[in-house]
């Protein structure tokens, strides 16, 4: 079978992330970095490949974003993706998660593959959705924060938190599934494979090339609107102590406690 | 008519969820602005004086989709997207939990409908839903409209006050016509609770463990010094997936919500799912060592250092204190 991983770039984990004012968009200007979390989708692709108990032919890393972009595809690639493809069209920019869920879905079609895997959330946007969007698209079963996927007879059965326990599900392929960071344990790449990766063959798609209709994606395309940006309630800063004895920490730690009568 | 749907959830013996009941509530008070009303959706086998009792919140009308399994996202999209289109309803709202996620992100793709999610609050400007929306670890709060209609509005867990207003809602039955897709994933297990039922909610003082316990021998420390004063042991969702503590201590956006006189936070970052099920703690103590952990954002006492060396001798010296 063929496995896709939807992965995307954002801003690197030690950049302070900002809006733009002017263009309600998030900066994108500072480090970036391959999404932590589609760390765990692209290792739980490379665990279902090694685990033999499907056959798994190829395994794509698809992203849509800017040129920029290329080097989260690089990483994917380490990491053992075997191709990537990249979506990029100017159209494409400021699109919500209406116009990201469809052009995703777009590109992947032109991949037919038998099961698509992506992050919990992204780490810049957090909007969690991306995976049930284009799974509708796809018209294909989906679930969502997987935290184990054991394949037998050809089917997937998927474990999952919600909201009063754990879930047990069956899924049958073609599915799309995002899972949660509790998966596993996201390896390193090799040297030899970071050395490598420039070499994979990466595909280059527009939004004409994968049958994207125009009108529906961009910012132009979308279906909700910043209006406006405020900033929180206001709360009280709390206090902060650095413990450098801790014996002295331990004593401020009580007397706080003491004085709310916490103890 | 300028309607807002709430789909309501409920576990397997019918009890239905506390964020749904908010969500409706909040339809109902938003409804009443816009000039429509709200409705509310149930799936499976609801008795017609539970579907009714839906009222009480708020709902004017309950619709009841007996041929739709409860649980999984898809076959409710189906149901949700047929009665959107079938009485002309404007928006969609969940409160908060996770299968409210999944089925607004099908009826965004379905109906080619925005979305919006981690909405702490709706407002009406101009006859129209504005959401909402904190962003970046919740430090700028955006204002999202929606350019048509219908939009999706996914609540963060608790957003939604509960609100009885009383009245019994009419029960609509409708019949959906389950896409071919939304029947391939079927639930084997639901619900199943991870490790001893343990009971935290009754606390007034709780020690919340996480990843940075750095294993489930971890815990030990937490569990002495909750024990020093008389607490009980919480956890996040990060070390109940590890199986190092029980579900029933989770706190959070898929666990428990508490409120404790003190909440002393041990090896805990502060992602917001976590922050949700706890932020209306008295008083939230917390020690990480990383002196940019989102937690202390919203900490009274915040920390910084090794909760090996720290927790040992606090809960030494609260013995010590208590015993002299
Ligand atoms: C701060 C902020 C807030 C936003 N709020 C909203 C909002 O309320 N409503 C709305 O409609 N839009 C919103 N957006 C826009 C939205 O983030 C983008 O449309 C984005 O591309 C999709 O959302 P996500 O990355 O947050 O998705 P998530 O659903 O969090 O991402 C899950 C997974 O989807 C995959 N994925 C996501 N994007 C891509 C991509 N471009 N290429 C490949 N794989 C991808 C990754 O595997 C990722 O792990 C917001 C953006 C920002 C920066
Ligand atoms: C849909 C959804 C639902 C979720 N539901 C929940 C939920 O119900 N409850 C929940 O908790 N989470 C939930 N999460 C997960 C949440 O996003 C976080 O991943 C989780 O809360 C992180 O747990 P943690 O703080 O234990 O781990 P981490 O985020 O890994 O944090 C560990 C912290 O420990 C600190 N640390 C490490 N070593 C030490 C040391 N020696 N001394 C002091 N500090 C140390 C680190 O600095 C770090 O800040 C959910 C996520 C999603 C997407």
């Amino acid at each position: 079978m063929k496995i896709c991983v939807l992965v995307k770039e954002v801003p690197d984990a030690a950049v302070q992330k900002r809006i733009d004012p002017s263009t309600m968009r998030l900066d994108r200007s500072g480090e970036k970095n391959l999404n932590p979390f589609d760390t765990h989708a692209l290792e739980a692709a490379m665990q279902i490949k090694e685990g033999g108990a499907i056959p798994v032919e190829e395994v794509v890393a698809v992203t849509m974003g800017p040129d920029s972009a290329v080097r989260a595809l690089h990483k994917a690639v380490a990491l053992g993706a075997d191709r990537s493809v990249q979506l990029t069209d100017d159209a494409l920019a400021g699109s919500d998660v209406c116009a990201t869920g469809y052009s995703l879905a777009k590109v992947l079609e032109s991949e037919s593959p038998d099961l698509v895997l992506l992050g919990q959330q992204s780490d810049d946007g957090e909007c969690y959705t991306i995976g049930a969007v284009v799974a509708d698209h796809l018209q294909m079963p989906s679930l969502t924060q997987v935290i184990k996927i054991d394949v037998t007879d050809g089917k997937l059965r998927c474990e999952r938190q919600a909201e009063y326990g754990y879930d047990t599900v069956e899924i049958e392929l073609p599915a799309v599934i995002s899972v949660g960071d509790a998966i596993n344990e996201p390896r390193y790449p090799s040297l030899k494979a970071i050395m490598g990766a420039k070499k994979k063959p990466l595909d280059n798609k527009g939004a004409g090339d994968v049958g994207i209709d125009a009108g529906q994606v961009g910012e132009a395309g979308s279906k909700t609107k910043v209006l406006a940006l405020n900033p929180p309630p206001a709360k009280e800063a709390g206090e902060i102590i650095e413990d450098e004895d801790t014996n002295e920490t331990v004593e401020k730690i009580v007397a706080w406690l003491d004085e709310r009568k916490l103890i | 008519m300028a309607g807002i749907l709430v789909y309501a959830l409920h576990d397997d013996e019918g009890n239905f969820n506390k964020n749904s009941l908010g969500a409706i509530s909040e339809a109902a008070k938003l409804a009443g602005q816009i000039g429509g009303e709200a409705t509310a959706l149930v799936v499976g086998d609801v008795a017609d004086d539970a579907a009714a009792g839906l009222g009480k919140y708020g709902a004017a009308k309950v619709y009841r989709a007996k041929n739709v399994p409860e649980g999984l996202a898809q076959p409710i999209v189906d149901a949700m997207a047929k009665v959107i289109g079938d009485n002309g309803i404007s928006y969609a709202l969940f409160g908060g939990g996770l299968l409210g996620f999944e089925i607004g992100a099908g009826l965004t793709a379905r109906l080619g409908a925005g979305v919006t999610m981690e909405v702490t609050a709706v407002k009406v400007q101009d006859g129209k839903l504005v959401a909402e929306r904190p962003i970046l670890q919740d430090s700028e709060i955006a204002d999202v409209g929606y350019v048509s209609e219908p939009g999706i509005i996914i609540g963060r867990l608790n957003a939604f006050d509960i609100n009885e207003t009383g009245g019994t809602a009419a029960v609509e039955d409708v019949e959906v016509e389950l896409s071919p897709w939304s029947t391939k994933a079927t639930m084997v297990q639901r619900g199943e609770q991870r490790g001893a039922d343990v009971n935290i909610e009754d606390a007034d003082i709780l020690v919340g463990g996480g990843r940075g316990l750095g294993a489930a021998e971890g815990f030990k420390l937490a569990e002495e010094l909750a024990e020093s004063m008389g607490g009980a042991v919480a956890a996040t969702r990060a070390v109940v997936d590890a199986g190092w503590y029980p579900y029933a201590a989770q706190i959070g956006q898929t666990g428990k919500t508490v409120a404790p006189k003190l909440y002393l936070a041990a090896g805990i970052s502060g992602a917001i799912q976590h922050k949700v099920g706890m932020q209306n703690s008295e008083n939230i103590l917390a020690i990480n060592k990383d002196p940019n952990a989102p937690i202390f954002e919203f900490s009274d006492l915040g920390v910084v250092g090794d909760l090996h060396k720290i927790v040992p001798k606090l809960t030494e010296a609260i013995k010590a204190k208590k015993g002299g």
